[in-house]
């Protein structure tokens, strides 16, 4: 007898857990919560008296934030996918795309600046030839490097520790020609900013990035939905050996993949450091929060990334209200961890 | 002469032998059922001839050239398409997306060959917006074979096309295939449905034990009692 209310009990607590589970899961649910803490934040910070303007100028510097992060979100997540490999180098192709820019810009010839922005007609300049310019190095490394570990089948954990030393490996050779000294696209400079509504301020370079990251986003959309190679991204992206068998010509793929990864990561680096500065050990930093952003979303899934981007910019941001702001990607990366115990798959992704 | 020809094929995953000189043909306008029971070797000949497994012996030829262990996109060309059994459409595509990528090779516009699928497949017409992932069983393996009829093979190569189907599902795919059969493509399949297969089969082979057992035409194959001792085992 006891035995049986014994199994009993425990079928009924396993029942329990899996509706706990179902309960719990559900991407909505997960919505729901992230919305509590949103007004946790709004009661903690009236709390604290910090006044709503400073809110809502941190909410708008985090979604400038987690526009530049989705440009290499993006990249990591259709490397990802593509690939099945987790691109521990790409914060430092941004870093790369970053000096790159920094280097064009130091030998273009000045123009005027744009008005109301704090650079030339070089900045854009130098961007445009950035991005092909690190989307062909990124494949490039990835010939010299994954490549050859895929060709012979390696383990995906041989995979990271290639991606590693490459983040490494690239870094130091930006120490070696650059220094280790922080930098400025344009030095002392003075950056105007405009009122963007009710006493909430924005640098207008701060809009450009968030306005450029847009239109990006809105391209890499319409390449994947609307183009054949996008498409065959998303199929390859899906299922590797199906590809294959439809006559996708895969090495096309990956060539396209590294392309536009590379190219965003350098766009994202040179807007990082556009808004910030130059530091060789920039992109490092940014790695964290990135994958952050592309396991919230759930990781491979393009869209996922957008959303964790974002998400994740804004806690960076709006946390530095309740304590200093060098903890915002850990903030960040806490809220990760919350969302993964409650929903593994990430919120894009799909059950199973 | 025969459209595909598998000669003498030996083959197998690294140490392990599967295939024993295992031949088969098939002409230009046949149906052909490879049936056999578990573990005979049976998706192991598809993925053979599909050149995802090179042969350690014998050769594999289709239309006049040598394909033996060829890059799958390079027997595509050559007018050899393949549905294999389990994950054959690309779930987050849509059903539209997933014919399209069947015909990846082609370039210009694929309309007209899409309206062909949908004809034979009115329920894709429905739902072409409709992501394949969340489509049923039944309609997946249509999304599959509409995918590798986009580029009008001479050969389909359908790997067990009915598994996991209800048995009405199974009549409507065993119907769709005598369809694509009459409108001139040769069929090339795997069945476990030994039964239902053979019935619609102009031929049929026997695989056992990573060798080809018996031979001949689909009816004459139901009736025979060696077919039954090897499904049977003894």
């Amino acid at each position: 007898m006891a035995v049986v209310e014994q199994s009993l009990a425990g079928a009924r607590g396993r029942n329990l857990r899996r509706r706990a589970g179902k309960l719990f899961g559900n991407r909505w649910t997960l919505v729901v919560i992230l919305a509590l803490v949103a007004v946790a934040v709004v009661i903690g910070a009236d709390a604290k008296n910090i006044s709503g303007v400073r809110m809502l100028t941190l909410v708008v510097r985090g979604v400038m934030l987690g526009g530049i992060l989705s440009l290499g979100a993006v990249g990591v997540t259709l490397i990802y996918g593509v690939l099945k490999m987790s691109n521990f180098a790409h914060g430092d192709y941004m870093t790369v795309g970053a000096y790159l820019g920094f280097a064009l810009v130091g030998v273009l010839p000045h123009g005027p600046r744009i008005a109301g922005l704090s650079f030339g007609y070089e900045f854009i300049v130098a961007l445009l030839l950035v991005m092909p310019l690190m989307g062909l190095i990124a494949y490039g490394l990835d010939r010299f490097t994954f490549r050859r570990l895929r060709v012979r089948r390696s383990p995906p954990i041989m995979m990271a520790m290639a991606a590693l030393g490459l983040a490494f490996g690239v870094r130091s050779i930006v120490y070696m020609v650059f220094g280790a000294d922080f930098a400025f696209f344009y030095t002392g400079a003075t950056r105007p900013s405009i009122e963007l509504f009710s006493g909430v301020r924005i640098r207008t370079d701060q809009l450009f990035i968030l306005v450029l990251a847009i239109v990006l986003i809105v391209l890499v959309y319409l390449l994947l939905e609307r183009t054949k190679i996008g498409k065959a991204m998303r199929a390859t992206a899906d299922n590797l050996d199906l590809a294959r068998i439809s006559g996708i010509d895969t090495e096309r793929v990956v060539f396209w993949t590294w392309l536009i990864g590379g190219a965003l990561a350098g766009a994202g680096g040179m807007l990082y450091g556009l808004d910030v500065q130059l530091r060789p050990e920039m992109g490092w930093w940014l790695l964290l929060p990135l994958f952050a952003s592309v396991i919230l979303g759930s990781i491979g899934n393009v869209y996922g990334a957008l959303v964790g981007a974002f998400t994740i910019g804004i806690v960076w941001q709006v946390s530095g209200a309740f304590m200093n702001p060098a903890y915002g990607p850990g903030a960040a990366f806490l809220v990760m961890i919350l969302v993964l115990l409650i929903r593994p798959e990430g919120l894009l992704g799909r059950r199973g | 002469m025969a459209l595909l020809k598998v000669d003498d094929a030996t083959a197998g995953y690294g140490e392990m032998q599967v295939l024993n000189s295992v031949s088969l043909t098939v002409e230009s306008d046949e149906i052909v059922s490879i049936v056999g029971p578990n573990g005979a070797g049976k998706s192991t000949v598809m993925k053979l001839i599909f050149g995802l497994l090179k042969p350690w012996e014998g050769t594999v030829q289709f239309d006049g050239n040598d394909i033996s262990g060829m890059a799958p996109d390079k027997i595509v060309k050559l007018g050899l398409c393949y549905v294999p059994q389990v994950d054959n459409v690309f779930p987050s595509l849509s059903v539209e997306e997933n014919l399209e990528m069947g015909a990846f090779i082609l370039d210009g516009p694929l309309g007209e060959r899409k309206e062909r699928v949908f004809e034979l497949f009115p329920r894709l017409a429905e739902r072409r917006r409709q992501r394949a992932g969340k489509m049923s069983g039944g309609e997946r393996q249509m999304v599959a074979m509409g995918r590798a009829l986009m580029l009008d093979p001479k050969l389909l190569m359908l790997d067990e096309p009915s598994a996991g189907l209800a048995p009405m599902l199974v009549d409507m795919i065993f119907e769709k295939v005598a369809e694509v059969n009459a409108a001139g493509v040769a069929v090339l399949m795997v069945e476990q449905n030994a039964k239902r297969s053979l019935e619609l089969a102009d031929r049929g082979y026997v695989l056992a034990t990573g060798r080809n057992q018996v031979e001949g035409p689909g009816s004459e194959l139901l009736n025979d009692p060696e077919v039954a001792r090897l499904y049977l085992g003894g």
